[in-house]
């Protein structure tokens, strides 16, 4: 192919330099580039090392593995002399795994799982909280000032223990023994000072050992149902009693009151056998569950087709209106007889360098019905309402990203134009060309050859153009029929927000928004793909 | 040179690369850091706490002292408030969250279904509290932490345009005409509603959201339907109708116009206040539009104790030996305008007419609920509350639908 494609071809490369420096490799010629090889790639090696010692200690393998074939891979392909193309592709390859295909591999995961509220955290952890969360003090049972004892001499050396203050008779206990009396211990001012066969460990210590000592539940007497002291301060203790237990042999909770058990169910939740559920959660793996809810639903499979019909239509109108306007823009202001080409292209340029988060929200409020700038200063008072409606909605959408859109083509399309080369201009004139002919044949299909790449990806980009939606009409008008938060003019990224309760109006549900962004990756790839392959036919026609 | 360009690319970018993987892990190190340091003589280890910016430097105060005393290190991290709530659930399992972190007392349902949260054992300290602020923290029996103040919607009064607030909302209406002002009465609805600001009104009918048990303690059924609710939203519409309501009233719209003397009455809470300094106000009850009491939803904000944090007993130390103190409550009132949770700081904050006057309102406010079905409402209860006003919602059919809808809503979560 040989039509000139000057704005997104890449600049020559010296293949030849780079080809000998692959033959005399530096790890053979000890030259200073080697040196400079060595020092960087030690750099690495010992991020790398650290990133090691620091997965180690975290206990995550993943981490742990991917950096070690990474780092692995990197040592052997910058001191091979066998690996010339991988010295140059893999950064590249690295940040591929590291920022796409992990974040496309996790999603994909969380895709089949319950990940949300109530299934937040692994299955340790909730037993862990809903353990503390049914261990509740005893009711009418008083405050106990407290001091965190240590068991001296050889024998149990160490072990923890509770010493108390109860009307100036001191009690000492331990995880073990439950409370009893100590004849000799001393009370000075509320405060337990001495426990004979016994250290008290000072501040300092206790705070060394605050989860032994946060942990550490010392029974009140031999009977359970007495409960236990526990101190969260470290100075005052408390009686409590726990409501659940949890048997890890048969992997049961068991509620101490009635002998119910819990046993742990599909969802990931205990269960009793009477159907009643404990609150807590954890995440497991749900299969095509969320594809299904996601179609399966009414509530949500109703406003699906509508929104992605408004979704097709505001991508593919985004594009198709931005582009056009623009390209209508750079051909006149690329005309010599126009007069301050450079202000008036400076002028266009405006809105595309005014943050566009920004100018949503300055258009949502020039917008707005009774108070915009609209509808007081520029219609003169009337009364239309701009993102209360439907329909209206939506023309303002599509008004505002065009405000914000066209800029971006006009750039391109400058610079298509202007890399048309004189010569082939000339000759299509000298061959009989007039103007018409001229821009039909030759202008728009050199135009487009060189832009249809970055329309299609300005098509994916619109797709899920989360910010103008969120931030011009946060989806609104509601659709008055549909049971769920989906309005007239959310797109499907907004409304995979808003029902899997990431915008806070619904229960979060992370694994619902995977499956959905999903199948949303789908539909865009499809389009694109097909869109890639029409270009292709576009370029055979030149 | 040429031939060194790929190759210092190539480190640049896997440095950059294995930097990136590698920057939770440097948290994971700070912490394991941490729990060393409290392992070493002489220091008391690291306290991490969440903050937002208005609570930063009452909280940091509270801290210097605690850190003086018990040579614990207190390092505050700035927050985002409304970032806090999905930060807090997605860092605890992982074991970064912070040891600390300042939240509202509604987020406590999602915290404990995810348990994220631990219980606090405030002893006898709970009773210096305002009840109102236990009874906001306290869930299935157990305290989640520490409130330090308690906020509620209260209307407030431009003094030079009237002199008083009338009992119901037709005669507030009524004066607020006479007072030859543009609007009779400000409040906020904006396009997706604002049921907040509308609960002393929905209250003054008798719509409930949730249903309480004798003790207050809220209970997963819905009372919003029914009678109460559509004369609620029968209501709306009326008021809509009159010129009242609009959804074109955002928060920014009508703070503004209250600010330049357009209305005599805003409703709205303590962080206006910044708002309208200089002007001469007051603030009163809000009147009844139903015939029954009008009761806006109180807030309490707080703080949280990380479930999985390695420092949790200093970090009840600090909590009850430090910022439940009048001093630390007082500092706290001082950074937010915000009603104090502690009896004995709200008595001296209490001494500003203005806080004072929320102080009433708070004491037949309800406690937003901090059921984790709550989540479920909010933006079915907006919309319809929005779509009424708007008129594109027809009220008794609209609200009945919305009832159903948080109904499913709820039941497809469970």
């Amino acid at each position: 192919m040989s039509t000139p494609q000057a704005p997104i071809a890449p600049p020559p490369v010296e293949e030849g330099a780079a080809a000998r420096a692959g033959r005399s490799s530096h790890a053979r010629t000890f030259s200073r580039g080697f040196f400079v090889k060595l020092v960087l790639v030690a750099l690495i090696d010992a991020i790398g090392v650290y990133i090691v010692m620091a997965a180690i200690a975290e206990g995550n393998q993943a981490i742990l593995w991917a950096t070690v074939v990474l780092l692995a891979v990197t040592n052997w392909v910058y001191f091979t002399k066998r690996a010339v193309p991988l010295k140059y592709l893999l950064p590249g390859l690295a940040f591929l795994l590291v920022y796409q295909i992990f974040v496309v591999a996790y999603t994909g995961y969380v895709a089949f799982t319950n990940y949300g509220d109530g299934h937040n955290a692994t299955k340790d952890q909730a037993i862990e909280a809903l353990l503390v969360q049914n261990e509740k003090r005893v009711e009418g049972t008083s405050a106990y000032p407290l001091v965190v004892v240590e068991r001296s001499g050889p024998l149990g050396g160490g072990e923890l223990g509770f010493a108390l203050d109860v009307d100036g008779e001191v009690r000492v206990g331990t995880a073990e023994d439950p409370l009893h009396d100590v004849d000799d211990g001393v009370v000075d001012d509320g405060t337990v000072t001495d426990v004979p066969g016994w250290t008290i460990l000072t501040r300092q210590q206790v705070l060394e050992r605050q989860r032994d000592v946060t942990g550490l539940r010392v029974p009140v007497s031999d009977d359970p149902e007495d409960g236990s002291i526990r101190t969260q301060d470290g100075r005052n203790g408390y009686v409590y009693r726990s409501s659940l237990e949890y048997d890890a042999d048969t992997d049961r909770m068991i509620d101490t009151s009635t002998g119910v058990e819990y046993a742990p169910n599909a969802e990931g939740q205990f269960e009793a056998p009477d159907g009643t559920k404990l609150p807590v959660g954890w995440r497991v793996t749900v299969g095509f569950d969320n594809f299904v809810q996601a179609f399966g639903d009414t509530r949500y499979s109703t406003p699906f087709l509508k929104v992605l019909v408004w979704t097709l239509v505001f991508a593919v109108l985004s594009v198709a209106l931005t582009f056009f306007v623009g390209l209508f823009f750079a051909v006149v202001l690329n005309d010599d007889r126009i007069k301050f080409r450079r202000v008036l292209r400076a002028l266009l340029i405006l809105p595309y360098a005014f943050p566009a988060f920004m100018s949503y929200l300055l258009w949502r409020g020039m917008l707005n019905r009774d108070y915009g700038f609209i509808n007081t200063v520029l219609l003169g008072g009337v009364d239309i309402n701009w993102l209360g409606d439907p329909w209206l909605a939506k023309v303002a959408v599509m008004g505002v990203q065009l405000w914000v859109g066209f800029p971006y083509m006009f750039l391109i399309c400058t610079g298509a134009l202007q890399s048309i080369p004189g010569d082939i201009v000339e000759a299509a004139k000298i061959d009989g060309a007039g103007p018409v002919r001229l821009w039909r044949s030759v202008t728009l299909p050199l135009v487009l050859v060189a832009t249809t790449p970055l329309l299609i990806s300005s098509f994916a980009f619109n797709f899920n153009n989360f910010n103008i939606i969120e931030m011009l009409t946060e989806g609104a008008p509601r659709f008055p029929d549909a049971s769920v938060p989906v309005g007239a003019t959310d797109i499907l990224i907004t409304m995979v927000y808003s029902i899997s309760g990431l915008d806070g109006g619904a229960p979060k549900n992370y694994g619902l928004a995977s499956a959905l962004s999903i199948v949303i990756f789908v539909i865009v790839a499809t389009i694109s793909v097909i869109s890639f392959r029409r270009t292709r036919a576009l370029e055979d026609i030149n | 040179m040429r031939r060194s360009i790929p190759l210092v690319a190539a480190a640049l970018g896997a440095a950059l690369t294995l930097a990136a993987c590698g920057g939770g892990d440097t948290d994971t190190e700070d912490t394991g850091a941490a729990t060393e340091e409290t392992g070493g003589a002489g220091e008391g280890g690291t306290l991490t706490v969440w903050v937002d910016e208005t609570r930063q430097a009452a909280v940091e105060s509270a801290a210097a002292a605690f850190e003086e005393e018990t040579g614990t290190t207190v390092e505050t991290v700035l927050k985002n408030f409304d970032d806090i709530r999905a930060d807090f659930l997605a860092q605890v399992p992982t074991g970064e969250g912070p040891d600390l972190t300042v939240g509202a007392s509604d987020w406590l349902g999602e915290f404990t279904t995810n348990g994220v949260v631990a219980p606090v054992e405030l002893g006898d300290l709970a009773g210096d509290f305002e009840e109102i602020a236990i009874e906001a923290w306290t869930y299935d029996g157990q305290i989640y932490g520490l409130p330090y103040a308690i906020e509620n919607i209260a209307i407030i009064r431009n003094t030079a345009l009237a002199d008083s607030t009338p009992a119901t909302f037709d005669e507030m209406i009524a004066q607020g005409r006479a007072a030859g002002t543009t609007y009779p009465f400000l409040v906020q609805v904006g396009e997706d509603g604002d049921p907040y600001t509308m609960y002393p009104f929905q209250t003054s009918f008798g719509a409930e959201v949730f249903a309480q048990d004798a003790e207050g303690a809220y209970l997963p059924e819905l009372e919003l339907g029914g009678e109460p609710g559509t004369a609620f939203a029968q209501w709306l519409k009326a008021q809509a109708d009159a010129g009242v309501l609009s959804t074109s009233m955002t928060y920014d719209i009508a703070v503004e116009a209250f600010k330049n003397g357009e209305s005599p009455y805003i409703l709205g809470g303590p962080w206006m206040l910044s708002t309208f300094e200089g002007m001469d106000l007051a603030v009163d009850p809000i009147p009844s539009a139903g015939g029954e009491p009008a009761r806006p939803f109180s807030g309490v904000p707080g703080f949280y104790v990380n479930a999985q944090s390695d420092n949790q007993l200093i970090a009840s130390d600090f909590l009850t030996g430090y910022m439940a103190t009048e001093e630390a409550q007082v500092a706290l009132y001082e950074a937010g305008n915000r009603l104090p949770a502690l009896t004995a700081a709200a008595d001296v904050a209490s001494e500003d007419p203005l806080t004072a006057g929320f102080r009433v309102v708070a004491e037949d406010a309800l406690p937003s609920p901090a059921l984790p079905e709550m989540g479920a409402v909010w933006s079915f209860w907006g919309a319809t509350e929005a779509g009424i006003i708007s008129g594109s919602i027809e009220p008794v059919a609209g609200w009945e639908k919305m009832v159903t809808d948080i109904q499913a809503a709820i039941d497809a979560a469970s």
